[in-house]
């Protein structure tokens, strides 16, 4: 046992280190984010998809090889990764990703947080310590993130350094155009009530002016029940919702049944890069978000 | 901000008795003034942040660049970076909590010292009364207390108290290493050893309310073996997942026994794998090899005559477990519908010396007790499946069988019986969960684990968490 150890060792240890840093992104946006800032110079990849509700990943074995050999972990916070990503951290064997090393990259950390809890109580469903934690969703927040992140990886891989300077610079002007452009395309959403699944959208009701009625899901993480669907329903003669969105990874039962009963539109938004076709990087996945909530609209 | 004119108050009165000041009050006027910078602290970064969010919203160049807290949270770890959540308390640094409650009721045929046929009956948590597996009726099972927390930037905790009605059980303490690097980790302590696949697994994360037969016979009522030792695991860095271990340890649960000596008493060692396959299958695989050794381990025989006879085993045993489990989801996302697959065949191996003995002195075979050679070649299976079909419910089906194989009890085969048998038992379940922290479960089994019974056996059970959200195994 011993003696395949430690030939496994030495064979490991004579795999040349690959030369870009790799970087381990719980979920596609910061995957995205670091390959706009890190080009050539990275290797990223990212955990989850679109497609899987990021509360609800398992700590798969593909996971841990992943983190064992990755230099950068990109996650972000606000116990979003809690039930799977602090066992895939301990069990990498990895020490440079550990919490509160370099390795160990936390996005929330660097933003203001939305619907931070006045009360910790499951009572009130699966509520996030730290607030809500779908924070992608503001383009603003990119610049904060973008700017940390960028400093992170030159920390990391300091002769690259300037190159991520330079890619989060060049990210950032651009950035900066696509933003003022989703904000004038964007404008008629100003005050538009609308209804949700899951506090997904927090963060882009807030910034787009959407008025967010309320959510699907009775509580945080509890499916939506008929009682209360049919609730919301009742609510939508006095306080009538324009349209009702969802994530690519929830169900579509539920706001299928309240669209077609209310007779407004069921919208399904990228949420994440990879949500939908159109969403290939982060300026797909606004331009597609604007593009579907202005097709909601009209 | 009521900490403010408490704090303020607190200050005045320490200022007009000087000398009647404590250090306990010190102390507090030291605590609260922190607790006040702090407050204005976070409330400046705050601001801060909204202040270069505002600037890079309309446009401004390089606003950001010069957002004194922005630079800093790039260049250290992670812990000075600006902080939007709570405020960083003493409380903070409290381990996390958490409390699973766990209850049954059971209707089954009355049999107080349920074993299984051709197999040595283990120990475990024996119960007097009817306690443990053949408890009928309403019952509490385990009731499991966790604390876990990181303790330095090298080591992490974890507890798990077992409490029951008079008496606490520490199923597990132990340490973890966080910083050693490499693919390494270091357990010590107490703990469930890694080998097998349910091995690791708490009752409250079992697919079914009671372990697969195979575990029993292995290890006892407990279905897992535990150990207090030193665990040491090293992660390849392929791209596959490969794992091995290698653990010592006391040995003193079931198949070993305990024994005050210098030295271990088991030792085991395992190798896992493990990959995906496209997006929504994910598989493990394992294979591991546990040794424990045995003085005096005590069970009930029958002898030829049908009396009660005592056997004492002394000598060695090993035991092989095979694993496999996989996973399959719609796009790998768990949440509406998602499969399970787990199956594990082990091979046990006893070799040593039994003692045949009249402890009772009720005129036995074994009257002047008899030693002669034991040598067992023993093996079990079971596979079960779960499908989650909507995100509330659950359903599904197990299978068990063991097999006695061969049991050489040398010159005692004139003393004791010895049975052949192939103990079978087949389970049905479907469970509800209400949210991740709360299930109820309804099994069905039909247990044939005893010769010349076939026991149809309901279980309604719930089992509720509350507390800190646990990350859970594969």
């Amino acid at each position: 046992m011993i003696r395949l150890m430690t030939m496994l060792l030495l064979v490991a240890t004579c795999f040349p280190a690959t030369a870009a840093l790799q970087v381990f992104a719980t979920v596609p946006e910061w995957a995205a984010l670091a390959r706009e800032i890190g080009g050539d110079k990275v290797n990223v990849f990212s955990v989850t998809t679109a497609l899987q509700d990021p509360h609800r990943i398992e700590a798969r074995p593909s996971l841990l090889a992943k983190a064992r050999r990755a230099q950068l972990v990109v996650a972000t916070g606000a116990e979003l990764e809690v039930g799977w990503l602090p066992l895939v951290l301990r069990d990498s064997g990895n020490a440079e990703i550990q919490s509160g090393r370099p390795g160990y990259f936390e996005a929330a950390r660097y933003v203001s947080m939305l619907d931070v809890p006045v009360v910790l109580d499951r009572t009130h469903g699966d509520v996030h310590a730290a607030g809500n934690p779908h924070i992608q969703l503001d383009p603003r927040n990119l610049f904060r993130i973008g700017e940390a992140l960028a400093g992170r990886m030159g920390e990391l891989d300091p002769p690259n350094a300037g190159a991520y300077q330079a890619g989060y610079k060049a990210f950032a002007e651009k950035w900066r155009l696509a933003i003022a452009r989703w904000e004038k395309e964007a404008a008629p959403l100003r005050g538009v009530p609308v209804l949700v699944h899951h506090a997904s959208f927090i963060y882009l009701s807030n910034w787009l002016g959407l008025k967010e009625i309320a959510t699907l899901e009775p509580k945080p993480g509890i499916e939506p029940t008929s009682g209360h669907l049919t609730g919301l329903l009742a609510r939508q003669q006095a306080t009538p919702a324009k349209m009702v969105l969802r994530t690519a990874y929830q169900s579509d039962g539920p706001s299928l049944w309240i669209a077609g009963k209310a007779g407004i539109p069921a919208v399904m938004l990228p949420f994440t890069v990879g949500g939908t076709p159109e969403a290939g990087d982060l300026f797909g996945l606004f331009d597609d978000t604007v593009r579907r909530l202005m097709k909601g609209l009209n | 901000m009521l900490h403010k004119p408490f704090a303020v108050a607190a200050l005045l009165a320490a200022s007009c008795g000087a000398q009647a000041a404590s250090d306990a009050d010190l102390a507090a006027i030291r605590s609260q003034i922190d607790e006040m910078k702090k407050s204005y602290e976070q409330r400046i970064a705050a601001l801060e942040q909204k202040l270069a969010q505002a600037e890079a919203a309309t446009g401004k160049q390089n606003a950001q660049a010069t957002a004194p807290a922005a630079g800093a949270g790039g260049a250290v770890p992670s812990d000075n970076g600006p902080r939007s959540s709570l405020a960083a308390s003493a409380a903070a640094f409290n381990p996390e909590v958490s409390l699973i409650l766990q209850g049954q009721y059971a209707q089954m045929q009355n049999v107080p010292n349920r074993t299984i046929t051709g197999f040595w009956p283990a120990g475990g948590h024996d119960h007097e009364g009817g306690k443990g597996i053949s408890t009928r009726g309403f019952s509490l099972n385990h009731t499991e207390l966790v604390f876990s927390g990181g303790i330095d930037p090298y080591w992490r905790g974890q507890a798990i108290f077992a409490v029951q009605d008079e008496s606490v059980d520490v199923e597990e303490a132990w340490f973890q290493s966080l910083a050693i690097g490499e693919g390494i980790g270091l357990k010590g302590g107490r703990y469930r050893s890694g080998i097998g696949y349910l091995n690791e697994q708490h009752p409250h994360q079992w697919d079914f309310a009671n372990a697969p037969l195979m575990y029993v016979a292995m290890f006892g009522q407990e279905a897992s073996f535990r150990e207090d030792g030193l665990q040491f695991k090293w992660l390849a860095p392929t791209p596959m997942f490969v794992e091995f271990g290698t653990e010592i340890g006391r040995g003193a649960n079931f198949p070993g026994t305990d024994s005050n000596k210098n030295g271990t008493g088991a030792w085991a060692a395992y190798v896992h794998v493990g990959d995906d396959l496209g997006v929504s299958n994910s598989w493990r695989a394992g294979l591991s090899y546990l040794k424990t050794s045995s003085g005096d381990r005590e069970a009930e025989f029958v002898d030829i005559n049908g009396l009660q006879a005592q056997g004492l085993f002394n000598g060695n045993t090993s035991t092989w477990i095979a694993d496999f489990v996989w996973k399959w989801a719609p796009d790998g996302n768990p949440k509406y519908q998602n499969f399970k697959f787990q199956s594990e065949y082990f091979v046990r191996k006893d070799q040593g010396s039994l003692t045949c003995t009249d402890e009772n002195a009720i005129g036995n075979a074994c009257a002047t007790s008899v030693t002669s050679d034991y040598d067992t070649r023993q093996s079990g299976w079971y596979a079960q499946g779960v499908y989650q079909f909507t995100p509330n419910w659950r359903a599904g089906l197990r299978y068990d069988q063991l097999d006695s194989g061969r049991q050489n009890i040398g010159v005692n085969t004139v003393n004791l019986v010895v049975e052949d048998y192939t103990p079978k038992r087949a389970t049905a379940m479907v469970d509800y969960s209400w949210s991740e922290f709360s299930r109820v479960r309804l099994q069905y089994a039909q247990d044939k684990a005893m010769a010349g019974m076939t026991d149809n056996q309901w279980i309604v059970q719930y089992i509720m968490s509350l507390g800190a959200h646990g990350a859970h195994k594969f």
